[in-house]
């Protein structure tokens, strides 16, 4: 039984429970949605204003958004304790771990996709700098979020308040992601010059963060 | 013949609360071992230190000649006293998926152990809508999918009607008699007195009776601990 095949028939599974459940996308759809509708209501701003806030307003809203799918992750797998049976079998947990970011990664993915053109409508957006790196630092930064969030979900599962748990040890982590994913998006939007070094920023982010995560799960997902 | 479990003076704490006190005993392989005690005797959580879910504070298991259970992982079935299933799949969808875990695909294992525990393998109906003993039937079927050498059950029979567990004791009773060792933690022993090859008796996190009600196989010796 190979990672890979573990890793593919979790992902599949969790993708049809959600299909069936919509659990994570309804709620995080519902709450981006506020955020847009009550911040354009809130500032009704001109193109050129929209262009300065929008970088931290689409990420405030996905970062809230992502952090309720984030903590269905687990929510699952507690339910009945499933986990108890991932952990009897002889299935290795970073594969259990990779297919619960890819899950994540694809709910929010999804999400930003459904979201853009509200953003687009709702605050006259248009970028000036080249639209294809604003999908380059919306995929790095969501794998960001993702990574980390999925990660810090599984460590506070076993405490009694874990809604509240996961924002308070996901932000304060996310802080570098967050700071090179507003300003290359701000930049982009704006058109003041290129964010090549947000974007290696947060990649190397990622590339740490992910390395780190799969190398400290087995020990979180074996904690009692 | 290896003993199959291997107990060395096993403690167990929950903070000050010490579960299981100093329990050194050996079982021997292609038995039945039906676990009993009160409430709050150990039961559960020695069932969960032999299944390598909850680490022993002191003392050592060796579990199929190794100290690692998840080495043997794939040799070793577990039932909890959750049913361990996604109630938003249905029966095959469920066994598909931890079959999966194993390594081995296809439905037709997953066919097999609904069959074993007498489940309709076509039920289209996701798990959440199952009766309860259903829920056991195919949580036993979980936890026999991969043909398990041994099998560790905590409560197979809670919530469940006495026709159903009759059947489900009658199914265990014929998986042991494929050379598999079974342990049973009940509080309906009665169940399980037609196929039980021994009982053990829990209390205050100690192993305080074994009383063997069909003889050890020659070939299946026990070791240390054996009987009091």
């Amino acid at each position: 039984m190979s990672a890979l095949s573990v890793t593919k028939a979790t992902l599949m599974k969790d993708l049809r429970m959600e299909w069936r459940s919509k659990d994570a996308i309804n709620s995080m759809l519902f709450f981006s949605l506020l955020v847009v509708v009550i911040f354009s209501f809130a500032f009704n701003p001109t193109a050129e204003e929209s262009r300065l806030i929008a970088g931290g307003l689409i990420w405030v809203a996905f970062l809230f958004a992502a952090v309720v799918a984030l903590n269905q992750t687990w929510a699952r797998e507690l339910r009945n304790q499933v986990l108890d049976a991932y952990r009897v079998s002889p299935a290795p947990p970073n594969a259990l771990f990779l297919a619960k970011v890819l899950g994540n990664f694809l709910f929010v993915v999804v999400l930003e996709a459904l979201m853009a053109p509200l953003f687009v409508v709702f605050y006259q957006l248009r970028s000036v700098g080249p639209v294809w790196q604003l999908v380059v630092v919306a995929l790095l930064g969501t794998w960001a979020l993702v990574v980390n969030g999925t990660f810090f979900a599984a460590l506070s599962i076993r405490t009694r308040s874990r809604e509240i748990m996961l924002p308070l040890i996901l932000f304060p982590i996310s802080i570098p992601a967050l700071l090179a994913m507003v300003d290359a998006t701000t930049m982009i939007l704006n058109g003041d010059g290129t964010p090549s070094f947000w974007l290696k920023m947060l990649l190397v982010y990622d590339v740490v963060f992910t390395l780190v995560c799969l190398l400290l799960f087995e020990s979180v997902f074996n904690a009692e | 013949m290896q003993p199959v479990i291997v107990l060395q003076n096993l403690v167990k704490f929950f903070g000050r609360f010490a579960a299981l006190r100093g329990i050194t005993e050996s079982f021997a392989a292609a038995r039945l071992y039906v676990v009993v005690g009160d409430n709050g005797a150990g039961k559960s959580t020695l069932l969960r230190v032999v299944a390598g879910l909850t680490q022993a504070s002191q003392g050592s298991v060796t579990l199929l000649g190794t100290g690692s259970a998840h080495e043997v992982a794939h040799r070793i079935g577990y039932m909890g006293h959750a049913p361990l299933l996604y109630d938003e799949l249905s029966g095959m969808e469920n066994l598909r998926y931890f079959a999966g875990l194993y390594g081995l695909q296809g439905d037709g294992i997953g066919r097999d152990a609904m069959r074993t525990v007498g489940l309709d393998a076509n039920l289209e109906r996701r798990v959440g809508q199952y009766s309860q003993g259903m829920r056991q039937r195919l949580s036993l079927a979980r936890a026999v999918l991969h043909n398990p050498e041994l099998m560790l059950l905590d409560e197979p029979f809670s919530n469940v009607d006495v026709h159903s567990a009759r059947d489900m004791a009658a199914v265990l009773g014929r998986v042991r008699d494929q050379s598999k060792t079974i342990f049973v933690v009940t509080h309906q022993s009665a169940l399980m007195e037609q196929v039980a090859d021994e009982f053990v008796r829990m209390s205050e996190g100690r192993i305080v009776s074994r009383e063997s009600v069909r003889q050890v196989p020659i070939s299946a010796g026990s070791g240390a601990g054996g009987e009091r």
